[in-house]
């Protein structure tokens, strides 16, 4: 559904992506692992055409992803960015509902962001609180709200349980788990946690030196050697 | 390198730049659809209402110290009852609409690239393009129609303001009385002189907005982008203000 075709991305003398290959296909949850700094985060911006890459190709549906169907595929897009990325000046059922607005009056759109809220653990309490007033954990919650809000079909997730506490952490994966399951919606999600590759991921890619150094399902990662310094077996 | 080739390479560079600069407006200013309201709306408060303490204090005490000026200037050559008629017209043509683009500069445009810079650098404009939303239309163009739309009506009051600074310095110690201050103030004031100004206000908002919105569009990553971002909007609206006043009093009035 998602295909990469030699992504490459270079900051100044920086290599950080040397040919990129990735696939995931259609209501499959891929998961991205690699060391901090590897370059995962702008392996998505590289998809998403937020970052230009200086060379290879994206496909979608088996189109080049590019300016001409990028629109069409937003629409059917939601994505948690590492740091939560809400919208500072609006309330978090605001962000929530951002794109609901957009074709909803406000009352459903706010009544439609707390049921969504409340699927990632937040009251309504929550809903009129600006995004200041959040905590580091809540505000990604707020941030996986957003993503969802819209019954997208694509999801990208960076890092949704980094920062987290191990029980939140657990409900976010079952949630992410759910999403993928009810919905069939095809994901990426970038984690460093391999519970949450375990608990979501269908399949599994560790991204190093700007490759993709394995790429198998998750039922077989405990057997790969290159996997063996994220499973603590070093 | 030759320096022929450097001059060429510094003209080419400075070229494109202003390109860049104009194709940003342009689209800022008039790619209008879908328009985004509520977010004009609170632009205009933000650039306008909340300015209108800066530019009325500036216009306050410049009106004042230009009476004080003009009357111990003028009295060197028995010019001191034209005090009203020049305060008016130095208002209002050139002091009123600099300055109150200065203050706005300093107020508007850091604040917007402060603002812009921090949702660039937070990943708040990558999360607005995932969300379907141009950031062109949703960020850029109410902070430059609100500038173009507020500042001239902040030099209009401006202007009103600073005549009244001076009418009050001129009535309590420089021996005017209040109804001749005021007659003398609108007996040589032209219409141009008032309109004129009113449209530097327009184009100055334009230069706040635009510095703001192009340095906190293209600033760096961390706490240290943004506070570059945000110094080189202040510098780049406050010359580019002086730069274009002396442009337009050219056109104006020569
Ligand atoms: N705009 C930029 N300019 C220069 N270098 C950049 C830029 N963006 C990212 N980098 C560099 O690219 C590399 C990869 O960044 P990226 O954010 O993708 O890492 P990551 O794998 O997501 O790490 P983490 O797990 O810590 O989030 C980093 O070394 C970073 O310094
Ligand atoms: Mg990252």
């Amino acid at each position: 559904m998602i295909r990469t075709v030699g992504l490459h991305k270079a900051f100044g003398p920086k290599t950080v992506l040397a040919g990129v290959d990735l696939a995931v296909g259609q209501g499959e949850s891929l998961c991205v692992i690699g060391q901090s700094g590897t370059g995962k985060s702008i392996l998505l911006k590289c998809i998403l055409g937020l970052v230009a890459p200086d060379g290879g190709q994206v496909f979608w549906q088996d189109r080049p992803l590019d300016a001409a169907t990028r629109p069409d595929f937003f629409r059917r897009f939601g994505m948690l960015f590492q740091g939560g990325a809400l919208f500072d000046s609006l309330t978090v059922w605001q962000n929530v509902g951002f794109r609901l607005r957009q074709r909803m009056p406000d009352a459903r759109a706010r009544a439609l962001a707390i049921e969504k809220l409340a699927r990632v653990g937040l009251g309504p309490e929550t809903a009129d609180l600006m995004p200041a007033e959040l905590s580091g954990g809540m505000a990604k919650r707020v941030g996986l709200a957003r993503a969802i809000a819209d019954d997208p079909e694509v999801i990208f997730f960076d890092e949704p349980t980094t920062g987290l506490d191990p029980i939140r952490a657990r409900r976010i994966n079952d949630l992410i788990r759910g999403i993928v399951t009810e919905t069939g919606a095809t994901a990426i999600t970038i984690t460093h946690d391999m519970d949450s590759v375990r608990a979501i991921g269908d399949r599994v890619a560790l991204l190093q030196d700007g490759h993709i150094a394995w790429d198998g399902p998750v039922a077989g990662m405990d057997r790969a050697a290159p996997l063996a310094g994220f499973l603590g077996r070093s | 390198m030759t320096p022929i080739r450097l001059v060429g390479r510094i003209v080419l560079r400075i070229i494109g730049a202003v390109g860049a600069v104009t194709l940003f407006v342009g689209r800022g200013l008039f790619r209008l659809h879908p328009f985004h309201g509520r977010a004009l709306a609170g632009q205009l408060v933000q650039i306008g209402w909340l300015s209108l303490p800066v530019v009325g204090l500036t216009a306050l005490f410049t009106g004042a110290a230009l009476a004080l000026q003009i009357h111990s200037g003028g009295a060197r050559f028995q010019a001191s009852d034209v005090v009203p008629a020049i305060v008016a017209i130095g208002m209002v043509r050139e002091l009123g609409p600099v300055l109150g683009g200065l203050m706005v500069a300093a107020r508007v445009a850091s604040s917007i690239a402060a603002e812009i810079g921090t949702m660039k650098v937070t990943e708040q404009i990558d999360a607005l393009v995932t969300l379907s939303t141009d950031p062109m239309r949703w960020l850029v163009t109410p902070r430059l129609w609100a500038a173009v739309l507020t500042v001239p009506v902040l030099v209009a009051a401006g202007d009103i303001i600073g005549i009244m600074g001076g009418w009050l310095v001129g009535t309590r110690s420089l021996g005017f009385g209040s109804a001749a201050y005021l007659a003398n103030s609108a007996a040589y004031l032209e219409s141009w002189d008032v309109l004129s100004g009113l449209i530097k206000g327009a184009a100055f908002g334009l230069i706040v907005a635009a510095s703001g919105c192009w340095w906190g569009m293209r600033s760096g990553r961390g706490a240290e982008g943004v506070g570059r971002a945000t110094k080189s909007a202040v510098v780049a609206a406050a010359v580019g203000i002086l730069a274009a006043n002396f442009v337009l009093t050219g056109l104006f009035f020569e």
